[in-house]
């Protein structure tokens, strides 16, 4: 029974994780049309960042860190995206393998500047003390990550639903031409959306720092766990990142306990199950 | 001029071993390889508009089965060949019906996946595969009884099997089933309507894609006498990707061209300095801002230019 609930909470924490990582890859591929294959360099990226303030300045707050690594990671999206992805704009082919080529820069970057050694991220003080969940121990940080990809969760929803830059969003989403040409900036949308997903991956990386810790090739590791959260939820749905990201926490989580070896093949089960009876995702618009 | 200078490449394609050093000779048996490799994935990615992100797998499929089978299980060279490439195609089949479900970067982002669950294996299925410290050991075949272990015996064997690969796919672009496939790329629905199937179109030549993928896959191991998961990892469907764009997608010559400008750049670049990664990368952006059609469609245009402004 306690691994059930310790595992189930695991599970919960890592899909969490997963989605602060996935929702920015669907938000820009909704807008964009654009597989950001550059989105687990920003997510390890952010990670780095994190270790090495937090471990620079023992007194730092982690929600500022991560606040701040997901600036400085949007800013270096932003300026990918202005500098090179709008040159781009007829040629999507293009656009996925200058991500790919920007990632396979950052990471070995990552690599030159940090090292091969993987880096250990402090949990916070505070949280250290672990808490009863139904009578059984568990540390108290992974409730905190589940309780902020909710929150993450919810205020994009605000922002997609309810503010005016959520509804251009949108608009952008539908139909990019009409957009244009009822006056809304598209192309400044599309730079928005991608800051705003390379910044959410950042944070998430520093969040995540606790549980992963910064090592290299912790971007191609968390790459296909986002390929397979946004497959399986559906291209550009928010609602399908956030869905899909749970189940892939437990399937994950379970099939790493259950069967360590096997993990990756019942890892990509579900993504076959679905795109065989669901080639759009379980929440994706049909031709997405 | 055409079939003089054809000709010619050929002589010198043949005779290389005999005023080569076995440096050079080593280095041109990885171009024979590299380019039936991008060869395979430009059928995908040029003359069907798949780009796939995860040719590795075919390429590091049969050299696992086959460095398994030789290596663990006593068998012979010729009977693990027939199974690796058995194997790959079996493969390609399944990983060709989940992928074609979906089209352009849905079947971009679904190859990459299943090729990173191959690396994931390959990594951690330890026992099987010895993860990270890959299979050492391995030796090359002896067909009709002649060693290979030479530099240009070895390059002579490449050299067979690179040209057998290059008419087989030449021809298979240049049959009718080849025009279908370019009609399907370019015009899906209008095929449907007249009675092609494009699914069952694509879906075969991302077998046969696969077929040969797995054939370098086994003169890449008999070469290396070594297989390691990186292989098998996105880095190394980016180097083939990357040859065949740079050289010309669609083309037959473009990623011959493309993998042997890849394979100079990865060797003599590591002599210099260790960032491959970096390096790659930013020959992609230069690559795609500078030159999105590739080498081969580029100087073709000049060279026609330049006769029409002879004459």
């Amino acid at each position: 029974m306690q691994f059930w609930i310790i595992q189930g909470l695991n599970s919960l924490s890592l899909g969490g994780l997963l989605f602060l990582l996935s929702s920015g890859f669907s938000l820009i591929f909704g807008l964009m049309r654009l597989a950001n294959l550059t989105h687990g360099a920003f997510f390890m990226l952010g990670t780095y960042f994190g270790a090495t303030a937090l471990r620079a300045y023992s007194g730092l707050n982690i929600w500022v860190t991560a606040l701040g690594a997901g600036f400085a990671v949007a800013a270096i999206g932003g300026l990918f995206e202005r500098l090179v992805l709008t040159r781009l704009k007829t040629n999507p082919l293009g656009q996925v393998l200058v991500t790919l080529g920007m990632s396979f820069i950052i990471s070995d970057a990552c690599l030159v500047l940090w090292g091969g050694d993987s880096i250990p991220v402090p949990t916070p003080h505070n949280l250290q003390a672990p808490t009863r969940v139904l009578g059984f121990v568990f540390p108290t940080y992974r409730l905190v990550l589940v309780g902020c990809a909710i929150a993450a969760a919810i205020a994009l929803y605000f922002l997609m639903e309810r503010t005016r830059l959520g509804a251009m969003i949108r608009a952008g989403v539908d139909d990019r031409q009409m957009a244009r040409a009822v006056g809304i900036p598209v192309s400044n949308l599309f730079t928005i959306v991608f800051c705003l997903g390379a910044g959410i991956a950042g944070a998430g990386g520093v969040l995540g720092g606790p549980i992963l810790s910064a090592y290299p090739g912790l971007d191609a590791d968390m790459l296909p766990l986002a390929l397979i959260v946004v497959i399986l939820g559906g291209i550009g749905s928010l609602l399908g990142a956030f869905v899909g990201s749970f189940i892939i926490g437990f399937i994950y989580t379970f099939g790493t306990a259950l069967f360590p070896e096997l993990a990756y093949i019942i890892l990509f089960l579900p993504m076959i199950v679905v795109i065989a009876f669901r080639p759009q995702g379980l929440f994706g618009r049909v031709g997405a | 001029m055409k079939w003089i200078a054809a000709a010619l490449l050929a002589g010198l394609l043949l005779l290389l071993p005999l005023f080569a050093g076995d440096f050079y000779i080593n280095l041109a048996s990885q171009i024979l390889i590299a380019a039936i490799f991008a060869l395979s994935l430009n059928l995908l990615v040029g003359f069907g508009g798949m780009t796939s992100l995860g040719h590795a797998s075919y390429l590091g499929v049969a050299a696992y089965i086959s460095a398994l089978l030789t290596s663990r299980y006593g068998f012979g060279h010729g009977a693990a060949a027939i199974i690796s490439i058995a194997g790959t195609i079996a493969t390609a089949a399944f990983f060709g019906i989940i992928a074609l479900r979906a089209t352009g970067l849905g079947f971009l982002m679904i190859t990459l996946a299943l090729s990173q669950v191959l690396w994931g294996l390959a990594y951690r299925m330890s026992d099987v595969t010895n993860g990270d410290n890959g299979i050492a050991g391995l030796t090359r075949p002896m067909p009709f009884d002649i060693s290979l272990d030479g530099a240009a015996a070895f390059y002579w064997f490449a050299l067979i099997v690179a040209s057998i690969a290059f008419l087989m796919m030449a021809v298979f672009v240049s049959s009718s089933f080849g025009s279908s496939l370019k009609g399907v790329r370019d015009q899906p629905r209008r095929m449907a309507a007249l009675g092609f199937n494009p699914w069952m179109i694509r879906w075969i030549t991302f077998i046969y894609a696969g077929f040969w993928g797995g054939v370098s896959g086994l003169l890449y191991v008999y070469y290396n006498k070594y297989i390691h998961p990186t292989s098998l990892s996105t880095t190394s469907s980016a180097e083939a990707l990357l040859g065949v764009i740079a050289g010309g997608s669609g083309t037959l010559g473009g990623p011959v061209v493309g993998a042997t400008l890849v394979l100079l750049l990865k060797n003599y670049a590591s002599a210099y300095i260790e960032r491959w990664n970096m390096l790659l990368g930013l020959v992609f952006l230069f690559i795609v801002l500078v030159m999105p059609t590739g080498i081969v469609p580029g100087l073709s245009k000049l060279m026609a230019r330049l006769r029409r402004g002879s004459r």
